[in-house]
């Protein structure tokens, strides 16, 4: 059966399953049928003209997780960023796994989207914000709406400060011999109010996984949201991550992914502005190999006078792996005095790697400063001359040059200990030592 | 403080008028309207053609019968009922031509209307110039002193009666017939259009250019124009257009085909000055077009274009860049104003190894125009060491008209560089102030500013047609160029 019927079909048990009384009852079964209508995006839509989902497709996975499967925190704790005091919200399977988590309710509220559905005091946060930005056009969010069940919920109130960043954590354990996971994350930032969230899927073993994400990000007045996504997995992985931001006036809202493994990784990453002097900020950093392949399609919508947005995207691409950008800066023709900055720079290493960028501005303002940039090259012969003649090897050589290369990310990266781990990660990626700590 | 503000500016160009919007009363030969084989055969019969040619056409307009209108561009507009257009229409006292004295003097009245006058550019210009109109090839000057070189330089009509070797070996190469949908209309209903042949190590010692006008009421131009280098040969071919005024939207659907053989160096430049429509946005001219260029070994290939009319236009002038070191090079300047749409930009091929391509393509748009900029890049992977540098640029004049660019880059090889830029601005007022502060008004400081802007592409068209581009600016943008 093709996936599609199968999830059709198997959206009643799932009904039945949890609550059909639930409060959002109404929107899940409406977006099954909006699902069925849509179905999977093809080539031909030109938002996936270069990422075609039938490889991942075609597995029959399994949609119901199983009950709580438990895993040792001694196995999976080098995947915590564990030298520092965070809030956690583990999920394994899919399902929540109390034991390895650590959520809070104290002052600000980090734990489930399933208790959040179903508590009477989240009603009011449920009614305002839940599946509001989430474009309803897309199947993939449709079909994460009809499923939706658990994730993470994240709700800071007015004037609160986050004492500690919190990790949202997906483990995958491959006790299913093929699993499709939908999480479904909420967060709300309330008015001058700050988080910090790191966010990680990962699978354990090598049976395929196919993660379809949705979070819907919600930034109210001056509050700062910083949101961080390792993407380091396994390539019988996938993950479809779609994510949506709203940001109200003075708001600041940065989304920082770093894409260094799976099989196939498609970022839909998008922001609205909805009041003045916001700043939106995207940044990425991609290293692949083999047959990987990453896609991101950014957005960034201005529709208010006097906005901010950054985007900056870097990637290395080795043996056959394809990377894709697709980033779009739409500026309506109220939203005067608009800067928005878009760059993507690529490196190929290997004959084989493809490249396929499409940097895209749509202007309807006049007093608007835009500008994007968009390059293909190689590393600069003489800085590896230079190197080399300083007794530094090749290998090291080329490794620092990519290091620098993808540094201008890294730098505004606000938790140290991230920022190590990320580090750690690149030199591992590019096999070598780099010596030097940040 | 200043009289003439940007809203003035915007003030006259809304209510400026088309001035090529006269229509000259000739009397001529056009088909009933609708498209079916027996039309197709009936234009070939028409022209003369032989059997090869004529089974030609109707391969593609079988093909085209299948094929579906392409709606991908970022253009609105009511699609045209392929039912209710003439596909041929001749001046009447046709003709042949042997010397310019002969040509119908109404005739020769409306190209001095619009600004060619075809004897006086014979003389001071050293230019030679195909005229058509209506789809029909009506005047060719200059063709002796070229045939002295070897170079052949006629109608495509002619050239399939003359030459028919040669046509029969390229036409359809870089454009197959099944390319796209106004690709294959073009192919199985032109009517006429230039052909150009240099021969081998020849330096076409003058510019050869045709001009292009519609003039009937309820037809369509299709024209074709073949250009074929040689062996290190070098030519540089020019292209101009207009048309009445008419409340119906008229079709343009023409097909360039360039090939640039090994060591060839052809450059190619159009002012494409169709009628935009008015300034309700009503009537004017679609202009759909494909243009492609094939280089082989060391050739280069240069498009030019300089585009101020239409009602919408749909063009992308291309460069395959096959052989092993060629060049391809694209030039743009596309100017919207009241509601016209341009979707336009290039496609850059690289095949051959070391081949290199520029873009430069500058938008300005104004009303409640939309300007886009659509361009592919794209780097194979037997392509080493090839490079490319993109850059555009676009002008918003007013809150009513949009900028978009949508360039798509792909890379499948390590050792490629592509460089893309993009801006988007207004004329800032800090430029204007400057301009203010040293005794220069605002008027005259906008048409600095924008003239500046299009310079780098401005200069890239050979001298008289630089002129003729800046006149053409004028009329679009008038009060802002001096």
């Amino acid at each position: 059966m093709e996936l599609k019927d199968k999830l059709i079909s198997s959206f009643f048990a799932f009904e039945d399953q949890i609550d059909v009384n639930n409060q959002i009852h109404q929107l899940r079964t409406k977006a099954i049928k909006d699902f069925e209508t849509i179905g999977f995006p093809n080539k031909k839509e030109e938002d996936w003209k270069y990422t075609s989902l039938n490889s991942v497709l075609k597995e029959d996975y399994s949609i119901f997780p199983k009950e709580e499967n438990t895993i040792d925190y001694k196995d999976v704790k080098k995947y915590f960023i564990h030298d520092i005091d965070t809030y956690s919200i583990v999920f394994i399977d899919g399902i929540y796994s109390s034991h390895l988590s650590n959520t809070t309710h104290d002052k600000i509220d980090a734990c489930l989207m399933s208790s959040a559905l179903h508590h009477e005091k989240y009603k009011a946060v449920i009614d305002n914000y839940f599946n509001k930005i989430a474009p309803q056009d897309s199947g993939l969010n449709a079909l994460n709406t009809a499923f939706s069940r658990e994730g993470a919920f994240i709700y800071i109130p007015k004037n609160t400060l986050a004492d500690r960043p919190i990790q949202i954590l997906n483990f995958s354990t491959g006790n299913e011999s093929a699993l499709m996971l939908q999480p479904r994350n909420l967060i709300v930032v309330g008015e001058n109010s700050q988080v910090q969230i790191i966010e990680r899927h990962q699978s354990l073993t090598e049976n395929p996984v196919l993660t379809n994400s949705v979070t819907e990000i919600y930034a109210e007045k001056r509050a700062q949201v910083d949101y961080y996504k390792i993407q380091n997995d396994k390539t019988s992985a996938s993950l479809i991550d779609n994510t949506y931001v709203e940001q109200k006036q003075e708001s600041f809202c940065s989304i920082h992914t770093f894409s260094f493994g799976g099989k196939l990784v498609r970022n839909n990453l998008q922001f609205f502005q909805r009041g003045e002097r916001i700043d939106s900020t995207m940044k990425g950093i991609t290293i692949i190999e083999g047959k990987q392949h990453v896609d991101h399609n950014t957005l960034v919508h201005h529709a208010v006078p006097n906005c901010e947005s950054h985007q900056d995207y870097k990637g290395i691409f080795d043996d056959k792996a394809v990377g894709v950008f697709n980033g779009k800066v739409v500026v309506e023709k109220e939203a005067q005095k608009t800067n928005a900055f878009q760059s993507n720079n690529n490196i190929l290493v290997s004959d084989k790697a493809t490249i396929n960028a499409k940097p895209q501005l749509e202007i309807f303002a006049d007093d608007v400063k835009c500008s994007h940039g968009c390059t293909i090259g190689q590393l600069d012969e003489d800085a590896m001359f230079y190197l080399k003649s300083r007794g530094i090897p090749a290998k090291e050589a080329r490794a620092l040059l990519m290091y620098a290369f993808a540094n201008n990310v890294l730098e505004s990266v606000k938790i140290p200990e991230l920022k190590k781990r990320i580090n750690k990660l690149i030199a591992n990626k590019l096999n070598v030592s780099l010596g030097f700590d940040l | 403080m200043n009289k003439f503000t940007e809203d003035d500016l915007r003030e006259e160009l809304k209510t400026k008028e088309y001035e090529y919007g006269f229509y000259t009363d000739i009397e001529s030969d056009t088909f009933p309207v609708g498209l079916n084989e027996d039309i197709v055969r009936a234009i070939s019969k028409k022209k003369e053609e032989p059997e090869w040619m004529t089974e030609w056409r109707l391969e593609a307009f079988r093909v085209w019968e299948q094929m579906e209108e392409p709606d991908w561009a970022n253009v609105h507009y009511e699609k045209p009922n392929f039912q209710d257009i003439s596909y041929y229409s001749a001046p009447n006292k046709k003709p042949k031509y042997d010397s310019i004295d002969d040509v119908d003097p109404e005739l020769l009245d409306t190209f001095k209307r619009l600004g060619i006058s075809l004897d006086e550019q014979k003389k001071l210009a050293g230019v030679a110039v195909d005229v058509v109109m209506d789809s029909v090839s009506v005047t060719t000057t200059f063709k002796k002193t070229l045939a002295e070189k070897g170079i052949i330089f006629c109608s495509i009509s002619e050239a399939i009666k003359e030459h028919p070797e040669l046509v029969k070996k390229h036409l359809g190469t870089v454009v197959p017939q099944k390319d796209n949908f106004y690709a294959a209309l073009n192919s199985a209903v032109f009517s006429d259009g230039s052909f150009c042949y240099i021969p081998k190590g020849v330096k076409c010692p003058m510019e050869l250019s045709t001009y292009f006008r519609i003039n009937q009421a309820g037809t369509g131009q299709f024209e074709r124009t073949l250009v074929v280098a040689d062996e290190g040969s070098y030519v540089s071919y020019l292209e101009g257009c207009t048309a009445p005024s008419r409340d119906e939207n008229q079709l343009h659907a023409a097909v360039v085909e360039l090939i640039a053989l090994d060591d060839a160096e052809i450059k190619y430049s159009t002012v494409q000055n169709w009628y935009p429509g008015n300034a309700e946005g009503k009537g004017g001219v679609f202009n759909f077009v494909t243009k492609r260029g094939l280089c082989e070994d060391r050739a280069k290939i240069s498009w030019t274009q300089v585009e101020t009319g239409s009602a919408v236009t749909w063009k992308y002038p291309s460069c395959i860049l096959k052989g092993d070191y060629s060049i391809g090079e694209f030039y743009s300047i596309a100017v919207t104003n009241n509601y016209q749409q341009a979707d336009t930009g290039t496609k850059m091929i690289h095949l051959g190894k070391n081949t290199k391509s520029t873009i430069i393509s500058k938008g300005i748009s104004a009303g409640k125009s939309q300007n886009s900029y659509r361009g592919l890049v794209q780097i194979n992977s037997r392509a080493e060491n090839a490079r490319n540098f993109s850059q555009c640029d676009s002008l918003l004049m007013g809150n009513e008209c949009g900028a978009h660019t949508f360039p798509y880059i792909e890379t499948k090889n390590k050792s490629a560089k592509v460089e893309h830029e993009a801006t988007t601005s207004k004329i800032g007022e800090d430029q204007i102030f400057y301009c203010n502060q040293r005794g220069i008004d605002t008027e005259k400081a906008i048409a600095l500013i924008v003239n500046g802007f299009s310079k780098e592409v401005l200069n890239k068209l050979p001298m008289e047609f630089a002129v003729e581009a800046q006149k053409l600016l004028e009329i679009s943008l008038e009060g802002s160029v001096g």
